[in-house]
């Protein structure tokens, strides 16, 4: 079980006020993204889930239980950290049995579950090595490894992955999927990440300067952004944003229109520009397309691999209408 | 880019690492090869490096007339005692400067280091009266409070430093596994402080082993550690060059041997945090 309740939660770190006051509530099971550009506040928000750090005013309760005052050894959550953070000076057994001894359970039994969990992860053959003598997606293993043992009421997970190169990363990515599927316990996973987010998550939770921007499933976030922060923020390539009197003919501060949602031709279309940058990716291709008098910011448009334009050539670029998403002077989304 | 090693500048860079090291090392050889000469070989002008004949005279003339045994106790004593005293108010201190800092921690610990900047001289009065006063002068209490007191800025700097390089994240780590703060000390912090401990011990031994100043200036017979045996044959009625050198060979024959001993956790200690 982990329902995990923030009320009115706010932090101050002396003079700066880190999280204004905010509410959340983390469903029991629900694996939920904490994203933002970095010093958004989503890690400290993470660490007062955890009892790292203390809140300067507000509740959170965690199963129904006020945990506001709780130390982090009795609020029954697991933690992973961006550094692994591993006891150096410990074998891996000893790592992952590390939580079980702190709960006192006898020999026989940590070294059942310890075992389990060794099988789980792949982690058999290196259970007697230190910390040091493992790769680094092995190190990650062990950390997640020393969280699921102990059967925590809900895993934290603070960037996990952003110290693995490229490919490992898409290859935990999954294996946290699978193990958030198979173990049905709460995740709170942070990153800044927006393809995480959007890949792993039930819920996203997206935050700007300690405020929350936005919360909602990963679809919900990509078709109805509720400002243009969540509508940049998500996406990749990112939304392209049009002002002024293109956006005006459709009573609107700003348009934005996804680079998926442009369909792009040499001979026709509604807006006219130049092709700069194109990045073929092979399944996809990405043309950057500059339309001075539309914006000065070059349009992203995504077209399939084999497409047959280049730098240099005029193209027509035209939106699908039902795909438009209008902002107010606010940066408010229009509906 | 990685600049090439060629044979010829591997082959400048050692020949210059080996210089380098020989130049240090040769006040030391000198003094251990004048140990064996005669008074008379030990001044003789040009030197001769290994062609003379070789004597134990000296050695055995300075173990009849001082008590080197007494004197290497007292060594012993001092700079074991200070060094174990300064560690035990040191951990503490260092320790809650580095995990729990305040507003003025730099600023304590830019004091303590500012103590080494005074003269040693300037103070030396005041204490010579203090210690002539309580009866301090001349006895081994007197020495360890005093070799405690000036080593203890350093101690406290190096287990800082170590104690620094202990990364948060892990204690933080140690918490979420339900770990007392009591486990968490018992079972994380010391054992990844220990290392660093240990080379703290090993240098200030060594300091206070080498300690001049002090041990030369509030001794006199009782308390006088090697430092003061190696000073009593630079005598004023002649030079004994030969005699001297078996002095200090004897003197510093067993912290060599130390070092050496604990060269690998020596280094380490000194370089420690410098390269990531």
């Amino acid at each position: 079980m982990g329902r995990i309740i923030l009320e009115q939660v706010t932090k101050s770190f002396g003079d700066v006020n880190v999280i204004p006051p905010l509410d959340l509530e983390i469903e029991d099971g629900e694996f939920v993204v904490f994203v933002g550009p970095s010093g958004c506040g989503k890690s400290t928000l993470l660490r007062l889930i955890a009892g790292l750090e203390d809140v300067s005013s507000g509740q959170i309760s965690i199963d129904g239980r006020a945990a506001t005052e709780l130390p982090p050894a009795k609020r029954g959550l697991a933690m992973v950290f961006q550094s692994y953070a591993l006891y150096p000076h410990m074998s891996v057994r000893k790592n992952i049995s590390f939580p079980l001894k702190m709960a006192g359970l006898d020999q026989a039994e940590q070294n059942k579950r310890v075992e389990a969990a060794a099988k789980v992860l792949n982690l058999t053959d290196y259970l007697d090595r230190r910390p040091g003598q493992l790769s680094g997606g092995q190190r990650q293993r062990v950390a997640i490894g020393r969280a699921i043992v102990r059967e925590p009421a809900a895993f934290l997970f603070d960037e996990p992955l952003s110290n693995l190169d490229a490919a490992l990363r898409v290859n935990m990515r999954l294996e946290i999927s699978e193990l958030h599927n198979s173990l049905e316990t709460t995740m709170i996973y942070v990153t800044h990440d927006q393809v995480e987010a959007m890949t792993m998550a039930d819920k996203i939770v997206v935050l700007r300067a300690g405020h929350i921007e936005q919360v909602g499933t990963p679809l919900d976030l990509y078709r109805n952004p509720r400002n243009l922060f969540v509508a940049g923020f998500i996406g990749s390539p990112k939304m392209n944003f049009i002002e002024g009197a293109e956006a005006a003919k459709h009573n609107a501060a700003t348009i934005g229109i996804r680079p998926e949602h442009l369909s792009i031709s040499k001979s026709e279309g509604q807006w006219k520009g130049t092709v700069g940058v194109s990045e073929h990716l092979g399944s996809d291709t990405f043309l950057h397309v500059h339309a001075k008098d539309l914006t000065s910011e070059p349009i992203t448009v995504r077209s399939d691999g084999e497409v047959d334009i280049h730098h240099g050539d005029t193209v027509f670029l035209s939106p699908q209408d039902d795909k438009i998403h209008r902002f107010d002077k606010e940066g408010l989304r229009i509906s | 880019m990685a600049r090439a090693v060629t044979p010829a500048r591997k082959a400048t860079v050692t020949v210059f690492a080996w210089g380098v090291g020989l130049l240090i090392f040769f006040p030391i050889l000198w003094t251990i090869l004048t140990s064996f000469k005669t008074e008379a070989e030990a001044i003789a002008s040009p030197p001769s490096f290994v062609g003379f004949d070789w004597t134990l005279e000296n050695y055995s003339t300075v173990m009849e007339r001082s008590n080197y045994f007494l004197h290497f106790l007292n060594s012993v004593v001092i700079s074991v005692g200070s060094t174990l005293i300064g560690l035990l108010v040191a951990i503490p201190a260092a320790w809650s400067m580095a995990f729990v800092p305040g507003k003025r921690t730099k600023d304590v610990l830019m004091w303590m280091l500012s103590t080494k900047m005074l003269p040693p001289v300037g103070v030396l009065i005041p204490i010579y009266l203090i210690f002539r006063d309580t009866g301090l002068l001349d006895t081994r209490t007197g020495l360890v409070i005093v070799l405690t007191l000036i080593n203890l800025p350093i101690i406290v700097w190096m287990l800082y430093t170590y104690f620094k390089e202990i990364p948060v994240d892990i204690l933080e780590a140690a918490r979420m596994d339900g770990a007392s703060l009591r486990a968490e000390i018992i079972y994380v912090l010391t054992p990844m402080a220990v290392p660093g401990i240990a080379s703290t011990l090993l240098l200030n031994i060594i300091l206070a082993w080498n300690e001049a100043f002090w041990t030369l200036n509030l001794t006199a017979a009782n308390a006088a550690p090697l430092t003061a045996f190696i000073a009593s044959y630079s005598s004023p009625e002649g030079l004994f060059y030969a005699k001297l050198s078996a002095a200090s060979t004897m003197a510093i024959a067993p912290i060599l041997i130390m070092g050496w001993f604990s060269q690998k956790q020596l280094v380490r200690g000194l370089t420690f945090g410098a390269v990531k």
